[in-house]
């Protein structure tokens, strides 16, 4: 068994070095999304530093860390909605299943309906839920009417929301409670059939029923689809999570402390740092 | 003595100076809220002690007699209604267009965004005579349409315009950045957001922008005596001359001894029709509000 070591050196940690790989704590996955080096900022100010990190096809990946330290950044980043903050650069490099996703040419539709997001507040369109459902997938080249109403039925299905809607698809979505909501974005998301879903603090505007019915959505969306999820809530990430990054904030700019397995970020933490923050002691 | 002063706490003779500050302060405001509604009130009743006598439907659907002094409006509510239609038919859409992309695909601090945007405020700014003045030249004159409905809805779409796509500017930027940032992750195109989302949430303001603009339309004498003319025949076409409600009062009021009557009963008639395209927006707004479950 390892040696704990003393909480002192936990103190004196540097955060902004970014630690080096080990074997035992970045096993050789088959990452399909890939950051390297990644550094944002918006309008000069630097919100995340040098952050390199792979996301493993299949795999449920937790983002955790305090507020502030770059997690939600890091993740608008991997399907560039940073893009709509006018002021945000992202530099570094980016890449889903080997192609750019950072640079101007890249087809930022095509790569958002690849790589879907889901907010932390849930944003059904002002609509009603059908409308929701299929209007997307209408800009997206579905035309038929039948092929839609299919597959909205089926995405309502896997997210356990067809039989409390049935009755009200014409109703405005907005009319759904919080956790129907987020269902209802997340079918809309899958509708699209993404193959990698980002997941903003899902659960974090929800009540403790809604956010358990969200998690085991997740869970079941395992090998399908790839997923990253920021989270607070380490509880959340030790129950789903595969693979566990931890970010960290040190002055105001977000780096990434350590990655691997949950287990191992659990477990055998490579970094004081880690150490303290999953038994509690930090963070 | 109030009873408000009565239960006072013992010693104070009177209301602390804060509170007596605070009630003339609202006596004031209940004054000046009085006087403005008075003032309304006034010029309604006015207008129906007058007017109301000439008024009847035979007065809508006739055309006018003796310069307008007897008969009805008849044609010169077919007028008001064309010159509107051509009015609504050339600023909403370009109204619209302005309007989102100004909020939706220009940068708002951008030079372009602040040229155009100056230029909407200078330009609502002109007088509408101004307006006459350049319609007259214009459309009336250079693209040879003559004295015609055309002319006159033309130069008062280009008067509205400013006004309408300011208010539509302002309520699609209302709408909250979370439907904005819903379809960007779904990867919809943001003409597809604008479409589908946008418009139909920023659907009231923009009716109200519409309010706004009908009635600026409505009310304008002034650029219309120079382009549309005030002749008092049914139009034929767009290419017809003929004179609007706002006119038809000016001219009865003004020119025609004896037409004091119908200006007012034609004023009636205006002062209806305003406030029924204002009830009207609001229904549809209120319905609008529904479906989307706001």
């Amino acid at each position: 068994m390892e040696t704990e070591p003393p909480l002192e050196r936990a103190e004196a940690f540097r955060p902004w070095h970014t630690p080096s790989p080990r074997e035992d704590c970045c096993p050789a996955r088959r990452p399909i999304l890939r950051a390297l080096d990644v550094t944002v900022s918006y309008g000069g100010t630097t919100a995340l530093r040098n952050v390199s990190l792979g996301i493993n096809r299949g795999c449920i990946t937790a983002i955790v860390g305090p507020s502030g330290c770059g997690k939600s950044t890091f993740l608008m980043s991997l399907n560039r909605m940073t893009d709509l903050v006018g002021s945000a650069s992202v530099i570094g490099d980016i890449r889903l299943d080997e192609q750019p996703v950072l640079g101007d040419a890249v087809d930022l539709l095509a790569l958002r309906r690849r790589v879907g997001l889901i907010a932390q507040r849930p944003n059904p369109f002002p609509l009603s839920i059908r409308r929701n459902m299929t209007f997307p997938l209408r800009e997206h080249g579905v035309r038929d009417r039948a092929r839609q109403t299919e597959i909205m039925e089926e995405c309502l299905h896997r997210v356990g929301l067809w039989t409390e809607v049935r009755d009200r698809l014409d109703r405005p979505a907005l009319g759904l409670s919080g956790g129907q909501q987020q269902r209802l974005c997340l079918a809309r998301a899958l509708a699209l059939e993404p193959e990698v879903l980002l997941l903003d603090e899902p659960c974090s505007a929800l009540d403790p029923m809604a956010s358990a019915i969200i998690e085991g959505l997740i869970e079941e969306l395992r090998g399908r689809y790839t997923i990253v999820i920021v989270t607070h809530n380490l509880a959340q990430a030790r129950r789903i999570a595969d693979d566990m990054a931890l970010f960290w904030a040190t002055d105001g700019v977000g780096t990434l402390v350590e990655a691997g397995t949950a287990e191992q970020l659990f477990t055998r933490p490579c970094e004081a740092l880690t150490r303290a923050y999953v038994s509690g002691m930090r963070g | 003595m109030t009873t408000r002063e009565a239960t006072a706490p013992r010693g104070a003779s009177a209301a602390p100076p804060r509170r007596r500050g605070d009630r003339l302060a609202a006596i004031l405001v209940w004054a000046v809220a009085t006087l403005v509604a008075g003032v309304l009130l006034w010029i309604v009743l006015d207008l129906l002690r007058h007017g109301l006598v000439h008024l009847g439907h035979a007065f809508l659907l006739e055309a006018p007699r003796d310069a307008g002094r007897a008969g009805g409006i008849a044609p010169v509510l077919a007028t008001t209604g064309l010159i509107l239609a051509v009015t609504l038919a050339v600023a909403v859409p370009l109204g619209l267009a302005s309007a989102i992309l100004l909020s939706e695909f220009i940068r708002r601090g951008s030079a372009f965004a602040q040229f155009v945007r100056r230029s909407l405020e200078v330009l609502a700014g002109v007088p509408s005579i101004v307006f006459g003045l350049f319609g007259n030249a214009l459309f009336v004159h250079y693209f040879g349409m003559g004295y015609s409905v055309a002319a006159g809805g033309l130069t008062l779409a280009c008067m509205v315009l400013p006004l309408f796509v300011r208010a539509s500017e302002e309520a699609l930027r209302a709408v909250p950045d979370d439907y904005r940032r819903a379809a960007a992750g779904l990867g919809l195109t943001r003409f597809a957001a604008v479409r589908s989302v946008l418009l139909p949430v920023a659907l009231p303001g923009i009716l109200v922008a519409l309010v706004l603009s009908v009635g600026r339309a409505l009310a304008e004498a002034a650029a219309l005596l120079f382009t549309s003319g005030y002749v008092m025949r049914m139009p034929e076409s767009l290419a017809d001359s003929g004179r609007t409600l706002a006119i038809h009062v000016y001219e009865l009021a003004m020119n025609v001894p004896g037409g004091e009557g119908n200006a007012y009963a034609t004023a009636i008639v205006l002062l209806g029709l305003l406030l029924l395209i204002n009830l009207g927006t609001a229904l549809i707004g209120r319905h609008v509000l529904v479906r989307t479950g706001e």
